[in-house]
C-alpha cells in the first residue's frame, strides 16, 4: 500500500473543467481536508483520449506530451474520472511505445489515480456523514470498472455514509453508451442503449445518480432532462463533500448545475 | 452519406419484437454462464491457460500446420488448402463431382458461411442441407446466421411455428418446442442415410495426433460426419493446437462460455475415414483449410491475438451493442466484438471498417473472452490503420482508406489548442461566459438528451479562490 504523500497533483480533465467544475473543487477539497497540498497545474488541458479513441494517435500524443510534461515531481497525479485515468495509465504505456520519451510517459502512467481509489487505497479516507437520509443508484463507468478495476471504491465510499442507501438497478454494469464520440458516431445505437439504462435506473427510484464519470453522467442526466423528469445526478466527489461537510458554507460557490441537484431534490433536506 | 450498416442498424432498432427476442436471450446466456463460474479464481486460471494454449499455437502456426497436414494424411485424412474462398468451394465442388453427389447435408460451420458455400453450390444445382436446428430454421426462412452458436437466436418461439407451419403446411401448427424439434428431426432423419457427402465444421485440429475434434449439441453433427460415405470437414488454418491434452481446457472454457453448458452434449474426434472391419464412418474424409485473411492477421504481433479465437461467442452474448442491432445488422457472416475485428481485417478496413466505430470500447467483450483477446485494443489499433498516413507500415488490408480531409483537420484544430493552454483556456472561458448564446439542437446528440450545459465558469477560474498550489 502506497504511503500518504504530502503533495500530489490534480488533473481536472476537459468535461469537469467545463461542464462539472464543482466536482473538481469537491475533489481537491476533499484532499486538502485530509492534508494533502494540491497542485493543479494550469496549463492543463485534456488527455488526449478523444483522439486516441478516434484513431488520430499523432494528435493524441502531442496532446498527451503536453501534459505530461506538467506533471514532473514524483507525486501522484489524480483524475476524477475513470475514462481519462484509463488513458493515461494505461494507454500512454501504448501511444509511447518506442517514442523518445517513453519513459517519462510511463512516470506518469504509474503515478495516476482514479479518484475514489486514491481516497480509499491510498488516503484512507473516514467520511462522517452529516446529511439526511437519502437514497443513491450509483452507475460506475466502463473504464473505471474493467479498464482500472476500481469499480468496488465508489462503493465502499458511499458504503461509509450511514444515512445513504444503495439501491441497485438491472444491467448496472452495462455501458450507457456514451463511449465518447460513439454517441456522435453511431446515435441511434447510442440512443437505444441509454434509454435502456434511464428506464432501469429510474425502476430503481433514487433520489439521485452518482457516478464517478462526467461522460456517463452528460449523457444519462442529458436522457433523464430531455424526458422531463430529471432524477438528480451528481459526481461522486461532490457528494462526499456536500454530505461530510456543511454543505451551506459551500451553497454560494455552486454551480447552477449543483444548485439545480439540490433544487431538484426537495424530499432530501439539504439546504 | 448513410452507410448500409447504419440504415441496417435504423431499420433493426425500429424492430420491437426482434430486441426483445436479443435482450431475453442473451439475459439468459449471460446468467447461464455465470453460474457455470461459481469460483471466479478458476475461471481466471482457466481463462489463463487456454489463452496461453491459443497462444502457443499462433506462436508456430506454420509448424503446427505442417505436423498437421502429415498426421492427418498418414490417418487417411484427405488435406486440402484454399487460400481464397472460391478456392474453397471448388475444392468441395471437385469432390462432389467426384462422387456424382447432387446434394449434400451438412453439420453447422461458419466457415461455410464464410465461403458462401450454399449459395455457389446451390448454383451447380446441388441440394445443400443444414442439419442443425438453427441453421434448418433460418435456411428455411432464406436467412443466414445471426449468432455464431445460435444462429437463429432472433426469433421466437412463435416466429418458429409460425414459419414451419407455412413451409410444412401438411403438419398440424403446434408452438411446443419440443414437437417442433421432433417436425424437424423426422424432416432430417431419412436425409441422412440418402445423402452421399456430409459436411463439418471443426472445434480443434490436434497436430500431433491428427484429429478433428467437434463440438456440438443435437447429433446431427455425428450423422453428417458418419452416415454419408463422404465427409468433408472445413475449417480456418488458425484453428490447431498443438497437442491432446490442449484439448480438454479449451473445450471446458468453449461450452461453459458460449452457452453456459457445463459439457457438451456429443465430442465427436474424428481420426480417419473407415477402417476395414469398422461398421460405420465415412470412407472417405477431407479437410479443407481456409486461409482467406488469416495469414496476413497472423502476420501482424498486434493483431495475431485475433486467431485466438475458439468461437464461443461469449463477447457477442455481452456485446451492448450487438444485444440492441441484432446480428444481421453487422452486414458480415462474424457479428458483434469478434466480428468487428475479424471482418474488418478479413475483407478490408474500406469494407468493413465502419465496425471497428461500432463499439464504446466498454470491455465487456474483453471481461468474458476466455482466451483473453484484448477486443477493445485491437478495435483501437483497427480504428488507427483506417486513418493512418504511414500506410507502408502495416499490412491491414485498406489502411489509411477511411480518413478525410475534413475528419483529420478536426483533429489537428483540437490538437492544435490543446497543446497551446492559452488558447484552450480562452476558448473555454469564452464559452461559458456567452453560454447562452451557445446551440442547443446539437444534432443526434439531443434526439434523446438535453444540450450539454456549460458551467457558470470552469474549473481552471475555479481554481484560483481554493487555495491550491497553482505552480
Amino acid at each position: 500500500m502506497p504511503p500518504i504523500p504530502d503533495t500530489i497533483y490534480f488533473f481536472g480533465t476537459c468535461l469537469v473543467d467545463l461542464m462539472y467544475p464543482q466536482a473538481g473543487v469537491s475533489a481537491m477539497q476533499l484532499i486538502q481536508r485530509a492534508g494533502v497540498k494540491v497542485i493543479f497545474p494550469p496549463a492543463q488541458t485534456c488527455c488526449g483520449q478523444p483522439a486516441w479513441n478516434s484513431g488520430y494517435r499523432d494528435e493524441a500524443r502531442s496532446v498527451a506530451r503536453a501534459q505530461i510534461a506538467l506533471f514532473p515531481k514524483p507525486i501522484p497525479i489524480v483524475i476524477p474520472s475513470g475514462s481519462c485515468a484509463g488513458m493515461m495509465k494505461v494507454h500512454y504505456p501504448e501511444l509511447f511505445a518506442g517514442q523518445a520519451d517513453e519513459a517519462q510517459a510511463l512516470d506518469v502512467a504509474n503515478r495516476v489515480y482514479e479518484l475514489t481509489e486514491f481516497l480509499v487505497d491510498v488516503l484512507h479516507i473516514e467520511l462522517q456523514d452529516l446529511g439526511e437520509p437519502v437514497t443513491v443508484a450509483v452507475h460506475t463507468s466502463c473504464s473505471a470498472r474493467r479498464e482500472m478495476g476500481v469499480a468496488d471504491k465508489i462503493e465502499s465510499l458511499l458504503g461509509q455514509l450511514s444515512n445513504v442507501q444503495r439501491v441497485e438497478h438491472a444491467r448496472k454494469p452495462e455501458c450507457c453508451g456514451f463511449g465518447g464520440t460513439f454517441a456522435v458516431k453511431e446515435p441511434e445505437i447510442s440512443a437505444a442503449m441509454v434509454l435502456d439504462k434511464v428506464t432501469h435506473i429510474r425502476h430503481a427510484q433514487p433520489d439521485r445518480l452518482i457516478s464517478q464519470e462526467c461522460g456517463c453522467l452528460l449523457n444519462i442526466g442529458g436522457t433523464m432532462e430531455k424526458q422531463g423528469d430529471a432524477i438528480p445526478h451528481q459526481h461522486i466527489a461532490e457528494f462526499l463533500w456536500e454530505r461530510t461537510s456543511m454543505a451551506s458554507t459551500s451553497l454560494s460557490q455552486r454551480t447552477d448545475r449543483s444548485l439545480s441537484v439540490v433544487e431538484g431534490n426537495t424530499t432530501e433536506g439539504t439546504p | 452519406m448513410t452507410s448500409t450498416f447504419r440504415t441496417t442498424v435504423r431499420a433493426n432498432l425500429a424492430k420491437p419484437e426482434v430486441r426483445a427476442n436479443f435482450y431475453r436471450a442473451m439475459d439468459g446466456l449471460m446468467t447461464r454462464r455465470l453460474d457455470q463460474f461459481p469460483d471466479k479464481a478458476e475461471l481466471e486460471r482457466l481463462r489463463t491457460q487456454s489463452m496461453a494454449i491459443r497462444a502457443n499455437a499462433l506462436s508456430k502456426l506454420p509448424e503446427l500446420l505442417e505436423t498437421l497436414e502429415a498426421n492427418l494424411t498418414r490417418n487417411g485424412i484427405q488435406v486440402h488448402w484454399a487460400e481464397t474462398p472460391e478456392q474453397g468451394n471448388q475444392i468441395v465442388q471437385a469432390i462432389l463431382e467426384r462422387h456424382n453427389a447432387k446434394s449434400i447435408i451438412k453439420g453447422k460451420s461458419m466457415v461455410s458461411e464464410e465461403m458462401g458455400m450454399n449459395h455457389f453450390l446451390e448454383a451447380l444445382g446441388i441440394e445443400c442441407l443444414e442439419s442443425d436446428l438453427g441453421e434448418f430454421i433460418i435456411q428455411l426462412d432464406g436467412e443466414t446466421p445471426s449468432h455464431i452458436i445460435m444462429p437463429a437466436i432472433h426469433k421466437n418461439r412463435v416466429q418458429i411455428a409460425k414459419l414451419f407451419h407455412e413451409k410444412f403446411p401438411d403438419i398440424p401448427y403446434t408452438e411446443d418446442v419440443d414437437e417442433l424439434t421432433q417436425m424437424a428431426r423426422r424432416i432430417l432423419r431419412d436425409k441422412f442415410y440418402a445423402t452421399t457427402v456430409g459436411l463439418s465444421g471443426v472445434n480443434f485440429m490436434v497436430a500431433e495426433t491428427g484429429t478433428l475434434c467437434l463440438v456440438e449439441n443435437e447429433g446431427n453433427g455425428r450423422m453428417s460426419t458418419t452416415a454419408p460415405s463422404v465427409h468433408i470437414a472445413v475449417t480456418g488454418i488458425e484453428k490447431v493446437v498443438e497437442s491432446l491434452s490442449d484439448v480438454p481446457p479449451l473445450l471446458s472454457i468453449l461450452t461453459r462460455s458460449a452457452t453456459g453448458q457445463p459439457i457438451t452434449t456429443y465430442f465427436n474426434m474424428i481420426s480417419s475415414p473407415r477402417k476395414p472391419g469398422e461398421k460405420d464412418g465415412p470412407e472417405e474424409v477431407h479437410l479443407v483449410l481456409l486461409d482467406n485473411g488469416r495469414s496476413n492477421i497472423y502476420s501482424d504481433p498486434e493483431l495475431l491475438a485475433t486467431l485466438r479465437c475458439i468461437r464461443c461467442g461469449a463477447c457477442i452474448n455481452h456485446c451492448p451493442v450487438y444485444v440492441r442491432i441484432g446480428g444481421h445488422s453487422y452486414g458480415t457472416v462474424y457479428p458483434g466484438p469478434i466480428g468487428s475485428i475479424l471482418e474488418p481485417q478479413k475483407a478490408g478496413l474500406d469494407v468493413h471498417g465502419e465496425l471497428a466505430q461500432a463499439s464504446t470500447l466498454c470491455g465487456a467483450c474483453s471481461e468474458v473472452c476466455p482466451v483473453r483477446i484484448p477486443i477493445p485494443s485491437i478495435l483501437n489499433r483497427l480504428r488507427y490503420d483506417g486513418v493512418r498516413r504511414d500506410t507502408a507500415n502495416t499490412n491491414t488490408v485498406g489502411s489509411g482508406k477511411r480518413r478525410t480531409l475534413s475528419e483529420a483537420a478536426t483533429w489537428k484544430t483540437w490538437a492544435w489548442a490543446a497543446t497551446h493552454p492559452t488558447i484552450y483556456h480562452a476558448g473555454s472561458t469564452l464559452a461559458t461566459h456567452f453560454k447562452g448564446m451557445l446551440p442547443t439542437n446539437l444534432g443526434a446528440w439531443t434526439t434523446v438528451r438535453s444540450a450539454p450545459k456549460l458551467a457558470e465558469s470552469t474549473l481552471h477560474q475555479q481554481v484560483k479562490n481554493l487555495g491550491v498550489d497553482h505552480e
